[in-house]
């Protein structure tokens, strides 16, 4: 109950200065809004959608095809970052071989690669799901190389004296014991990837929350644009939220608290 | 020689280091232990007596010679002969029951009777009452008595412990030693037990084998002949503990086997 209290405080403060700012230094509300003009455009966006837009969804709808996007972009980072990770933490030759390619690919910006992927799959959906799952794979997959590699000796030993298979190692004790690490990476990589997701859809597509961006700013519309931004940020916040309740959840199974 | 079950044969355990150079940790160590004996390997740190053990364990492959089990040469670790290490090695994901039955899983036990297993050696090692609750919830004592009822489990012919009780407060030792000596009895087990605790081993070992830097290997062995339960007050106790003393202050001696 206190951190909604904290929560809510510190949002009001932020609110309090922000329309303080605006107020006092007489700025063009058209150029820099104030909180009551973001007010208004959330009412219109939310209701009509934004006036004169390209596309006649609402924020609602904006807000489902990112979503849609981003469950299946990350989805499917989580997927084959965990697999491929674990494999290839425990082939550990292959991972030599491969990870030298790795470290080349990941300083690059997944937004980088846009250009190309429009090219391919066109303007829709797939960009930007191919932009989130780039932002997420890396961080995943390296992390559970890592958390495969960092398991304590004795979970092995002790695998070996019971006569695990292979598989049932993978099952009972590798996957499990790399979890609480893997989990971790997870949440930092829900941050990128949900960062990754306005880029993607700000080129590749003609909706969604990149896309209201794009055009609230190509209508001049700051009001909207600012309604768009504290959006994201909300639906971020709330994404980390959740993850950050799984990860207490498994954590507190562990006995790790 | 056909009541031996654990058999060292000419054992040799070597290491390359870095720089390609052979470095021998056992030579030719040869050790015959009966069935339901428990032996002690006693020794400074570094001399070999968790190397000997990894090797009979099947967690360390002999340069030379050669170690049989029951006639059968070791070649990996089997459910047969179960190590119970230090930090215990329990699976923190899993709660003590679950932990418990994990031997059993692989023999396929059905589930009921897997509970039941379970729970009757989580009563031996007396921790009736904790099976649902994960290991970070118990103190080092009671998850070593854990990592015991899991090997129980699964029936092993042989246990080896390396330094099972080294993390361990003195009390909560004792009381450990005092616990795998009933249950040592009452389920005639094997044991092959690592401490470098002059008291433990006098305490818990049949034979006693001393093991050191300068024979890369056995020093010494010493039969400890007190029957019943063992007072660690007695005199039986302090005079085999001081002849244990004696032999480590000899330095530069050779080998010798200690009978008293």
């Amino acid at each position: 109950m206190k951190k909604i209290f904290y929560v809510i405080i510190s949002f009001s403060v932020l609110a309090a200065i922000w329309q303080l700012a605006v107020t006092v230094s007489g700025v063009n509300r058209a150029l820099f809004p104030g909180p009551a003009e973001t007010v208004a455009a959330f009412g219109e966006l939310l209701t009509t959608g934004l006036k004169g837009s390209s596309s006649a969804l609402n924020l609602w709808q904006h807000i489902g095809f990112s979503m849609y996007r981003f469950i299946i972009g990350y989805g499917l980072a989580i997927i084959c970052g965990v697999a491929g990770g674990i494999a290839l933490g425990i082939f550990s030759k292959a991972f030599a071989f491969v990870n030298p390619i790795i470290q080349l690919i990941r300083p690059i910006a997944p937004v980088a690669w846009l250009p190309f992927i429009v090219l391919i799959f066109g303007i829709g959906d797939i960009p930007a799901m191919v932009i989130i799952f780039i932002a997420g794979f890396f961080p995943i997959l390296l992390s559970s190389v890592s958390a495969v590699n960092s398991i304590d000796n004795t979970y092995i030993k002790v695998a070996s004296n019971f006569e695990l298979t292979k598989w049932e190692n993978v099952t009972k004790v590798i996957f499990p014991a790399s979890f609480p690490q893997i989990m971790n990476s997870l949440r930092l990589a829900l941050g990128t990837s949900w960062i990754f997701l306005v880029s993607g859809e700000m080129v590749g597509s003609q909706s969604g929350l990149g896309f209201l961006i794009m055009d609230a700013k190509n209508a001049v519309r700051m009001d909207a644009l600012m309604a768009v931004i504290i959006t994201i940020g909300v639906i971020g916040f709330i994404l980390d939220y959740i993850i950050r309740s799984i990860e207490r959840k498994v954590s507190k199974n562990y006995g790790i608290r | 020689m056909d009541d031996m079950f654990i058999d060292f044969e000419n054992v040799t355990v070597s290491y390359k280091d870095r720089s390609g150079n052979e470095n021998i940790v056992l030579e030719n160590v040869n050790l015959s232990i009966k069935k339901g004996e428990f032996i002690c390997l006693l020794g400074p740190s570094g001399c070999g007596k968790s190397t000997l053990l990894n090797a009979a364990a099947g967690f360390e492959k002999v340069s030379k010679g050669i170690v049989k089990i029951d006639g059968k040469a070791v070649e990996k670790p089997s459910l047969k002969y179960i190590t119970i290490f230090q930090n215990y090695g329990l699976f923190p994901w899993r709660t003590v029951i679950k932990n418990v039955e994990l031997g059993l899983e692989k023999m396929k036990v059905p589930k009921e009777e897997r509970e039941k297993t379970a729970m009757k050696n989580i009563e031996l090692v007396g921790l009736s009452g904790s099976e649902h609750k994960h290991p970070a919830e118990l103190s080092g004592g009671m998850k070593q008595r854990v990592s015991i009822a899991r090997a129980l489990a699964a029936n092993p012919d042989v246990l080896f412990m390396d330094e099972p009780f080294g993390a361990l407060d003195a009390i909560t030792r004792m009381k450990l030693q005092d616990d795998i000596l009933r249950i040592c009895r009452e389920e005639n087990k094997t044991i092959l037990f690592v401490t470098h605790d002059i008291e433990e081993a006098v305490y818990l070992a049949d034979r006693i084998v001393i093991l050191d830097n300068a024979n890369r290997g056995i020093k010494s062995i010493v039969n400890i002949n007190m029957s019943g339960d063992r007072d660690r007050t007695s005199d039986d106790f302090l005079a085999a503990r001081d002849k244990v003393f004696d032999i480590f202050k000899m330095k530069h001696e050779n080998r010798i086997e200690y009978y008293i």
